[in-house]
């Protein structure tokens, strides 16, 4: 097992070449997860007050019996 | 309509796709990564640093790949105006340039016990870096636009210039003299290293693959959202 960690002598550069690909592509997909269900999020949110003010604008032209 | 039903139609692929391409990626890289680090020899001159190649040439083939693929969608783009297409460049340009990165600093790595240095202006490592800042460039480029439309026009076009530095990255090997080796896996007359080795560089460059293919539908699927958003955000603007 220590062998396998010394690498033949060349363990520094073996371990970080693969801990540097452990962290580029680990560290793209969760800010690609992040991003993604931040903009859910708000979509959602934004799409739940859009109808409520569709409605809102139809009432205003009917006499406006809404208030926010 | 076909432009609003597009974007709907992929949404429903991707659904489909993602779960099997992110299994699939996991069960490469696991493969993988145990064939490379425990099954496969050390090379008989270069002892366990060759273990490196495996992420190294992955890296490098993605970071060609990602760029090629960019550069057809901002063909599609200007062409066709294709919905998707902007959306994919947009979305493959920092996974690229994360594969770029690393293809570069695990060449150092790898270049500095093997070379005896970390770097040397060479055609091979020059072009890729160029292909690093082309990356870079582009990603800037598309946000440096009030108007989202234009930064795209912009941005697929840099994309179209900077393909030919795809053939020059590929050919250098063979066009110049370099430190860096010629292909030894995509050559006319066959691979030449043993299937020890091309096994578990085989299933890696597949778990990258896989892995781009998971986090680039992630990517769309954050920008299609944002586009809504934006239009959302418009006819609320104009609506009130």
């Amino acid at each position: 097992m220590a062998d396998f960690f010394h690498m033949g002598g060349y363990a520094i550069y073996v371990w970080s070449s693969y801990g540097l690909a452990l962290l580029v592509l680990v560290g793209l997909l969760l800010a690609s997860l992040g991003t993604l269900r931040r903009k859910e999020r708000l979509l959602r949110s934004l799409e739940q007050t859009l109808p409520r003010r569709r409605r809102r604008a139809g009432a205003g032209d009917a006499g406006g019996e809404e208030t926010p | 309509m076909h432009r609003f039903a597009n974007p709907a139609r992929f949404l429903r692929l991707a659904a489909l796709v993602l779960p099997w391409v992110s299994v699939l990626s996991a069960i490469l890289f696991a493969a993988g990564l145990y064939l490379a680090l425990f099954v496969s020899p050390e090379d008989y001159q270069q002892g366990d640093t060759v273990r490196i190649m495996y992420v190294h040439v992955p890296a490098a083939w993605m970071a060609m790949f990602a760029y090629s693929s960019m550069a057809v969608a901002a063909a599609c783009a200007l062409v066709w105006r294709h919905p998707l297409a902007e959306v994919y460049s947009k979305a493959a340009a920092p996974l690229g340039a994360g594969f770029t990165l690393l293809c570069l600093v695990t060449g150092s790595l790898w270049g500095e016990p093997m070379w005896g240095t970390w770097w040397v202006w060479d055609a091979r490592l020059t072009s890729v870096l160029i292909l690093f800042f082309l990356y870079l460039g582009y990603m800037a480029l598309v946000d440096a636009f009030d108007d989202p439309q234009r930064g795209h026009r912009a941005g697929s076009i840099l994309l179209l210039v900077g393909a030919i530095n795809v053939p020059i990255i590929k050919f250098s090997v063979d066009w110049w003299n370099t430190l860096h080796q010629p292909a030894s896996v995509l050559r006319m007359d066959g691979p030449a290293i043993h299937s020890d080795m091309l096994w578990p560089l085989l299933i890696l460059a597949l778990a990258f693959k896989t892995y781009f293919a998971a986090t680039v539908i992630l990517r769309m699927r954050a920008e299609l959202a944002e586009r809504k958003i934006q239009t959302l955000r418009l006819t609320q603007a104009g609506g009130v």
